[in-house]
């Protein structure tokens, strides 16, 4: 039964906290551009008046695909914030990803399909990185469960400060800021349209805003388990780094413009490969 | 006992009889109810034997070991001759070579060697013996279908399916016979047998470019014949044994690694490892059905069943560090080519290599949860890769070529085939399906072995795996409900076996729990002498088939969603230029011009005329390190 409530809790806390997120980064963004800003509800007033427009379609299945992204962008906040398996949980990230994909290339429009392919391309970019932070995780804490690790003596990030960084780095394609927000952005004078998310309206484009206030939820307790430990005070901690990286975010998403795909893919694989690669490498020696 | 014997002679009865009858229909039916029967025999094989395992030898031994060797001369004397013929005189060398040594080590020191067990039968031979027979006999049912079609499309090559099926029983024969011999010189003949095989069935066309194809499939594999043939002499003369369970249950030391090292090249040519690799992407030019049982089934899961097999002796030691890198360049490299692929078989073919890669690493790190892993992904891979490779034949046939850039056109005429295609893309890739389970386990076993290269590997390969079936199958979905077409029938023969392999697919994600329980784990247990775990966790394994629940119920749950919400229909955003029909637009001066949408290929990154070049070297150096490695630890 408790499980159960929580499960729910899960479910309806994870989306107001990310839609606050959303709110609070929308006031920042517009302070820094010398702007005053929407009000920190904002994305919620957005997502209810989608709900009450029309919604339009251009085929009947493109919006099936983006129900199943956030059915499973749902399932995998549920299983990181029960402490779950943190492997398992990207990997129905990434079927959910997948499915978002999908229905970019299912509505076939130009522009949806040119977002549709970015996408994938920011899939690729960031799943090494990201496979990588749970691999090193088990590594460091002999464990793939969060509730394991979040209870360890001492916190990830000493084990594991280069894959900590690449992690912040490739979660700017998460959240999709710039300069890795190739396939849709909230920065209209660099946008192709709109994007993979251009032919979805009314209801669609509230799930689709939706999914993003999980994705956000799901990016930030990566963070998390890097700083949380048995100590009831590391957890605090970990809540204001949270913080603290999402404020990077914001700031790196101002400060830059949209990259080319090529230069997304590189710095990516290669700040991979350098952070990822050295840090384990060097774990290994330490875990003999 | 006999119930074996008939499964491994009933295949070549059945080829003899294909070979024999001219008549097509009622070829055609020998052909169906041949594979039927050999589906059915596995299955009697499997129920009868599978709980105990049996381990025996025949009493006839020297007769057959006398069949053996004439029918091995007059293979090597084709070879030889053919060689000649077309001035192919390397092969004619090795031919001779392996077959004169062979034959010299069995008329001299073999009559000495006493074998206890010639076939053996246990878990992982019961997981073989069902791929090959039930896999195998569908893929034999679907080339009825196939080969009608491919005749009447393709004229201009000569019409000698009697043959084709024939080589394909005669394969089946052969694969079992491999998977069943726990006598050395019993396998190598079998292993001969397919590779012999695999050049008549990729030779089909006998154009130029099949006939340099399959000279190149005989050349490279019968350089890990002649391996093969090696590492058999020096067991034999040194080990004084000629048993596969035997040779594995010994200790390993420095000497004992060359013949280990030998039996790895040899299964590394088979597997279709770099640098040996441009046989099987040559094999393409052969009728669909050979590569479906090419890449799935059989050929390519002969080589990895021996590296498993050699696991124990493989692990740590440098010679099995020397397959896990060999694989892991594979697997990377191959990963990243088949991103830069256009054509679905080509595709196909790369991860096919790639997904080799990932199983010759599994073995060859030869912990409990990678052998495990390994296992289930030879499982996973054969019905999954199978079902693709036949859809894929059949989708040619339906739209005319089979470039993944017209497979949007799929939707429209078959709805059916499109849905399985899917599945079996699914089924290579994505979360709840088989090969990401196996993948999950292997980079848990890969970590616990303290592989860091490995993994890091890993994560990037799976990254590009992503990529490539992900645009796949976007072209699949990409033209829903435009120009509707009605559904155009496919031949039952095609159609059965697609859909049985679908099923199989979906069936066996759910039962794979079950398969671990009741066959890997006890053979885990056998060959490490210890208990042997699950190594997911129930919790993992419930999520997972919660997931793969999903899957199935999400699209039927949306029935009533769609039903209710009633939408305006709107025509596709082309910046105010879409003549309205959604496929054209208005151009300059008014014209209407044709929207094309391409996938992205990547060809800087991941063209394959630099990678292989590159990725061909690296794993030949990475071989020439093993031999020195080898030499070294003979000398210290």
């Amino acid at each position: 039964m408790m499980s159960v409530l929580r499960i729910i809790g899960i479910i309806i806390l994870a989306p107001v906290v990310g839609g606050l997120l959303t709110g609070i980064d929308r006031v920042i963004t517009a302070r820094m551009q010398g702007r005053q800003g929407p009000p920190v509800l904002q994305p919620f007033y957005d997502v209810l008046k989608l709900m009450q427009k029309e919604s339009i379609e251009v085929n009947s299945m493109h919006r099936f695909f983006v129900y199943v992204s956030m059915v499973f962008a749902v399932f995998t906040t549920v299983i990181m914030l029960s402490g779950g398996d943190i492997l398992l949980a990207i990997f129905a990230l990434t079927l959910g990803s997948v499915f978002f994909v999908l229905g970019g290339y299912a509505s076939n429009s130009p522009y949806n399909t040119i977002g549709s392919e970015r996408e994938l391309l920011q899939i690729m970019a960031y799943e090494p990185m990201v496979l990588l932070t749970c691999i090193g995780l088990y590594y460091a804490e002999k464990s793939f469960f969060i509730k394991d690790i979040v209870m360890a003596d001492k916190p990830s990030i000493l084990y594991l400060p280069g894959v900590f960084i690449g992690l912040v780095f490739v979660l700017t394609f998460k959240l999709r800021k710039s300069p890795f927000d190739l396939s849709m952005s909230h920065h209209g004078h660099q946008e192709i349209v709109k994007g993979i998310t251009t032919e979805y309206s009314g209801k669609d484009l509230a799930v689709i805003e939706v999914t993003h206030w999980y994705e956000v939820i799901i990016s930030l307790s990566l963070v998390y388990v890097f700083f949380a430990t048995s100590a009831p005070g590391s957890h605090v901690v970990a809540a204001i780094v949270c913080l603290g990286v999402y404020l990077f975010e914001i700031i790196v998403d101002n400060c830059a413009a949209r990259l080319k795909w090529q230069h997304a893919l590189n710095s990516a694989w290669i700040v991979t490969g350098v952070m990822g690669t050295v840090n384990l490498v060097i774990l290994s020696f330490f875990m003999k | 006992m006999g119930a074996i014997t008939v499964l491994v002679l009933f295949p070549l009865l059945a080829a003899f009889a294909v070979l024999l009858v001219k008549e097509d229909d009622v070829r055609n039916k020998i052909v169906r109810v041949s594979a039927g029967i050999t589906a059915a025999l596995t299955l009697v094989v499997v129920c009868l034997f599978f709980q105990k395992g049996i381990a025996y030898s025949y009493r006839w031994e020297t007769g057959i070991d006398l069949v053996m060797a004439v029918v091995e001369v007059v293979l090597a004397a084709y070879i030889i001759t053919i060689g000649i013929r077309y001035k192919n005189y390397a092969i004619s060398v090795l031919s001779f070579l392996q077959t004169a040594a062979i034959l010299c080590f069995e008329l001299t020191a073999k009559s000495q060697i006493e074998v206890e067990n010639a076939i053996v039968f246990d878990k992982l031979t019961a997981i073989m013996v069902v791929i090959v027979g039930v896999v195998g006999s569908l893929i034999c049912i679907y080339a009825v279908g196939y080969m009608k079609t491919y005749h009447i499309h393709h004229t201009e090559y000569e019409d000698r399916k009697g043959f084709f099926f024939a080589v394909l029983f005669l394969f089946l024969s052969a694969m079992f016979g491999i998977v069943l011999s726990n006598q050395l010189t019993w396998m190598y003949f079998c292993w001969e047998l397919t590779t012999f095989c695999s050049f008549l069935l990729i030779g089909y066309t006998k154009t130029k470019e099949a006939r340099n194809n399959s000279f190149r499939a005989l050349f490279i594999n019968l350089l890990g014949g002649a391996a093969f043939a090696a590492g058999i002499i020096i067991i034999g003369m040194s080990r004084h044994t000629l048993e596969l369970s035997v040779f594995t249950a010994q200790k390993p030391d420095a000497y004992l690694m060359i013949p280990v090292f030998l039996l790895s090249l040899a299964a590394l040519t088979k597997s279709a490892q770099l640098p040996f690799s441009s046989w099987l992407l040559g094999a393409m030019v052969a009728p669909t059905p050979t590569s479906a049982l090419l890449h799935s089934a059989t050929m390519v899961k002969a080589g990895v069943y021996l590296i498993i097999r050699l696991a124990p002796l493989l692990g740590a030691s440098p010679v099995g560090k020397t397959i896990t890198l060999v694989g892991g360049v594979t697997f990377l490299a191959c990963s990243f080519m088949a991103i830069s692929q256009s054509d679905a078989k080509k595709i196909l073919a790369y991860s096919t290599l790639a997904n080799l890669g990932l199983i010759v690493i599994c073995a060859s790190v030869g912990t409990e949860e990678s052998i495990w892993a390994a296992i289930l992904l030879i499982i996973f891979h054969a019905v999954s890769k199978s079902l693709l490779f036949i859809s894929v034949g059949s989708a040619e046939h339906q739209i005319g070529n089979r470039n993944v850039e017209n497979m949007d056109l799929l939707l429209g005429i078959s709805r059916k085939l499109a849905l399985c295609m899917m599945i079996g893309i699914a089924g290579m890739f994505l979360a709840p399906f088989g090969m990401l389970i196996s993948k999950w386990v292997a980079m848990k076993a890969f970590i616990d072995s303290n592989n860091i290269l490995i993994v890091i590997i890993l994560a990037y390969g799976s990254a590009a795996t992503l990529f490539y079936w992900t645009k796949w199958m976007g072209k699949l979905v990409s033209k829903v409900n435009m120009r509707q077409q009605s559904e155009n029938e496919f031949h039952l023969d095609e159609e059965i076996p697609i859909t049985i392999l679908a099923c199989l697919v979906v069936v066996s994600c759910f039962t794979f729990p079950i398969v671990s329980k009741y066959a890997l784990i006890p053979y885990l247990n056998e060959v490490f002498l210890r208990r042997a775990s699950m190594p997911i966790g129930a919790g993992d394994i419930k999520l997972m088939l919660y997931m793969l629940s999903m899957l199935i119920i999400l699209p039927i749950s949306f029935i009533p969603v769609y039903k209710n919400d009633k939408r305006r229909r709107v025509p596709i955003y082309m910046a105010g230029e879409n003549t309205g029909d959604n496929e054209t637009f208005y151009g300059a001066c008014g014209t209407k011009r044709q929207v094309e949408l391409h996938n992205w290929y990547m060809d800087s990154y991941f063209g394959t005329k630099r990678l292989s070049f590159f990725s061909d070297i690296l794993s030949f150096v990475i071989l020439i390190w093993g031999v020195i490695l080898l030499i070294g630890g003979i000398a210290s």
